[in-house]
């Protein structure tokens, strides 16, 4: 028998409705956490060994001296980004004044200059063909470029506009061809592109604030991709379903670039926090944290040499600081630049590896001798 | 740090004719850092810190003040005082900017420099309603400037002077305040999360729980297997033969490893043996691999491979004649490629061919390419095409230039053959391999020698 009240039917109904949906609401935040901590147990189950004993039987590595062989200045104002090119010595480089080149590094030769109608271009990719360029920043777009032989050819006329988000763009990249485009934008969203028709192929949600990078798994299947976010995580999704199949959330502040292993079984994360941090997708962990107590600036952007042994780290304290991804130790440090480092990649065939800075330089590092 | 015994030692210096006191020199700086961090091997790490402090402004030059670095060696510093830290959490505001730099202009006609003309006038257009406020705090901190005794007038306009360097850099100085845009959205700020985001995440920890995990030793261990592996293929730990192009300025390397070579070198044909991607990644790896497929008369799950990644990495227009095209090569039944694959997988691919999309061949991919790696693969690697090229690769002599033959290398870099006109070439050439090996019609080609008899 229902107790008189002195209003209407239908607020006790709404009054007990609310709090079954508190109670439910409640419900699932006691039940998320539980499985929470039970995915926290799984994974801490297997977890039998560290890195580094398994590496105690590795060889440790020499002394390492890298030189700058060749500094790319042309560029007006910060360099926000930069690719290359899969003939292992072009590179594409964008910069905050709208700028994007594309060098040929081992010349220091231009060969081709865009001016992009937005400041800030913070993502830039090259084709696999080598024929066009992906580039977009606080325009909100992804536009591809194609490249040509005629030097006085206006390639602003073939510009081609290929994905829209909502915010800017932070990070674009070619999948396996140059008729794909993943791209991960301040919107929270990455999203992939079909570059003939600009369609909306797969959008991928689930990060909770700016997507800042993104990087495609090497492995045979090539069907996942890592991005990571403001949110502090690391998400790894399937291009297929746009699910995100695994997350991981051990930064302490901004991831601003990840990076597969070169076998596709892990990926490292470069953060805020001045942390890189190695994450193993079989065992579903992190393995290792690459930090000293006198590194207290933030990693812009991080890339495996070709074995996956070192990992390089540029940093906004303007310096290079080289990893054992296996002993977990500090290799080296490298200066140079005269401020901070915003983006670093490594050739495709492992020989150098290029890093673009806020200084407007480009320079492209190799080892100098092996002792 | 500024702590009188324990601190970095001052002294007092003269500039011009005033008395500047408390001011440090750039290399006890950071050797009084090198000591407390107790780097001895990475000394450079206190070089480090002390450029941050002084792009930060907690330290600024006292003689070349656009240079925003920590030099070792005598060159004078003072610490900035705590009002002007960035810690402060006060924006560096344009008004402030411009009452800055009025102050200055009264002072003293054309003691501004041009950028900072330049500034002032963008300023005096930009905030022109505000202008009269601003010209009467410049003159009211001019006065009480006036006021103050001359060394601490001179430390303050120095303190001053280095607090603007940081927050308006002129060109070609690169100051640390410098930032980015902003976040779009603050991720510490307390969301509510809703309802259906509970449910997707409990689904999410559910399924993650349920996925098959690998102990850490096994894992951990095959990372290390890989490093091991290509641990001499890899520049920056093995000497590249014969030499690294960016180290000596010689393309070879590059010319030896061109997609269509003769001869590869030994490296490229041991890296095909360490696993069946490798090998198809590698386009003149995947050359030698058809050589072998055609001997064994086992081309189509390669050429169906091949086929199913053009569908998958194609134009979203392209897909459906692709897909019809893959049907009638290797899946409809009595094909001129037929694929052997299990029932299972044959009939969902058929099937998800009456409205293909981008991964409709995934099954019959993946199984295909498992077929290959577990066994047609370990059979090319002990086969005579594979022991043939091995012995003929190349292994090319290191270099030994000369100064002089460097120095010669460095003059005389081309820019290669360029990407686009290799990418056309390839195009010919795959449409050439096209044509030269269109599917065999086996019913013609039987009904044709049927007839001979």
């Amino acid at each position: 028998m229902r107790p008189k009240y002195m209003r209407s039917p239908l607020i006790p109904e709404m009054a007990t409705q609310e709090v079954q949906l508190n109670e439910t609401l409640a419900h699932l935040k006691t039940e998320s956490e539980t499985l929470k901590s039970k995915l926290e147990e799984e994974r801490a189950k297997l977890h039998d060994v560290e890195l580094h004993q398994v590496a105690e039987k590795v060889e440790g590595l020499g002394q390492f001296v890298m030189k700058t062989r060749r500094t790319l200045k042309g560029h007006g104002n910060k360099v926000l980004c930069m690719d290359w090119c899969k003939d292992k010595r072009r590179i594409v480089s964008s910069s905050q004044d709208g700028k994007v080149i594309v060098w040929d590094a081992f010349t220091t030769n231009k060969e081709h200059a865009v001016t992009m109608p937005c400041t800030w271009v913070m993502a830039c990719a090259y084709a696999p063909s080598g024929c066009a360029v992906a580039c977009g920043g606080l325009d909100n777009k992804c536009s591809v470029y194609p490249l040509s032989l005629d030097k006085n050819e206006n390639l602003a006329a073939k510009k081609k506009s290929v994905a829209m988000h909502t915010n800017y763009l932070s990070a674009c990249s070619f999948t396996n061809s140059d008729m794909q485009i993943l791209t991960s934008s301040g919107d929270g969203t990455c999203a992939l592109w079909d570059v003939e028709s600009g369609q909306l192929l797969q959008s991928f949600h689930g990060h909770a604030a700016d997507v800042l990078c993104l990087d495609l798994a090497p492995s045979e299947t090539g069907n996942t991709f890592v991005s990571g976010g403001c949110d502090k995580k690391a998400n790894v999704w399937d291009m297929r379903s746009g699910q995100c199949i695994q997350s991981f959330e051990t930064h302490e502040s901004d991831i601003n670039s990840v990076r597969y292993y070169p076998s596709g079984d892990a990926f490292a994360s470069g953060s805020d926090d001045a942390t890189c941090r190695l994450y193993d997708l079989r065992a579903d962990r992190e393995v290792a944290i690459y930090s000293k107590e006198s590194i207290i600036f933030g990693v812009s952007s991080v890339d495996f040499s070709l074995s996956g042994r070192l990992l390089f780290g540029g940093y906004n304290d303007y310096t290079i600081n080289v990893w054992d991804v296996l002993k977990g130790t500090r290799v080296s440090i490298l200066f140079g630049h005269e401020n901070r480092v915003s983006t670093l990649r490594v050739s495709p065939d492992g020989t150098a590896f290029c890093t673009g800075s806020w200084d407007h330089t480009l320079r492209v590092r190799a080892i100098c001798s092996l002792i | 740090m500024q702590d009188s015994k324990s601190g970095i030692k001052g002294s007092d210096q003269k500039l011009n004719v005033t008395t500047i006191p408390y001011v440090i020199t750039g290399k006890d700086v950071i050797a009084w850092i090198a000591n407390k961090m107790k780097t001895t091997v990475e000394g450079l790490a206190a070089q480090v810190f002390g450029n941050m402090l002084v792009a930060y402004g907690y330290i600024y030059p006292l003689q070349n003040h656009k240079k925003l670095v920590m030099c070792n060696d005598n060159t004078l510093y003072r610490f900035q005082t705590p009002y002007f830290w960035p810690t402060q959490k006060w924006v560096a505001e344009d008004s402030d900017y411009a009452i800055y730099l009025a102050k200055r202009n009264i002072r003293k006609k054309g003691m501004l420099e041009p950028y900072e003309q330049a500034h002032y006038n963008h300023l005096h257009k930009w905030l022109n309603h505000k202008w009269d406020f601003i010209v009467m705090q410049a003159t009211e901190q001019y006065k009480a400037g006036k006021e103050r005794k001359k060394p601490d007038r001179v430390v303050f306009d120095c303190q001053e002077r280095a607090y603007w360097m940081i927050n308006r850099p002129p060109r070609r100085t690169h100051s640390a305040m410098d930032c980015g845009p902003d976040r779009l959205i603050d991720p510490s700020v307390e969301e509510k999360i809703t309802f259906d985001q509970y449910r997707r995440m409990n689904i999410f920890y559910q399924q993650a729980i349920m996925r098959s995990k690998v102990k850490s030793s096994v894992s951990l261990g095959a990372l290390v297997k890989y490093v091991t592996t290509y641990k001499n293929h890899d520049a920056f730990l093995a000497p590249c033969l014969p030499s690294n192009p960016w180290q000596t300025d010689s393309d070879a390397y590059w010319n030896l490893n061109m997609r269509r070579v003769d001869v590869p070198t030994k490296m490229r044909v041991e890296r095909w043996s360490f696993s069946l991607f490798e090998l198809l990644t590698d386009l003149r790896g995947r050359d030698d691999f058809k050589i072998f497929l055609k001997k064994e008369f086992s081309g189509e799950n390669l050429a169906f491979w091949e086929a199913a990644e053009e569908l998958k990495w194609g134009t979203a227009s392209s897909m459906k004649t692709k897909a019809e095209t893959i049907f009638k090569t290797f899946l409809a039944p009595g094909a001129p490629r037929w694929i052997n694959i299990d029932g299972r997988t044959m009939g969902l691919t058929v099937k998800g061919l009456e409205h293909p999309h981008r991964y409709v061949l995934e099954a019959a991919q993946t199984h295909v390419f498992l077929l290959m790696k577990k066994d047609t693969f370990f059979r090319y690697l002990k086969s005579p095409v594979y022991k043939d090229i091995q012995k003929k690769a190349l292994n090319p002599e290191p270099h030994n230039f000369s100064p002089a033959q460097l120095e010669q290398n460095a003059q005389s870099r081309g820019p290669g053959i360029h990407p686009i006109i290799l990418w056309q070439q390839e195009e010919e050439e795959k449409a050439k391999a096209a044509a030269a090996s269109a599917p065999v019609d086996v019913k013609a080609m039987m009904s044709k020698i049927d007839r001979k008899k």
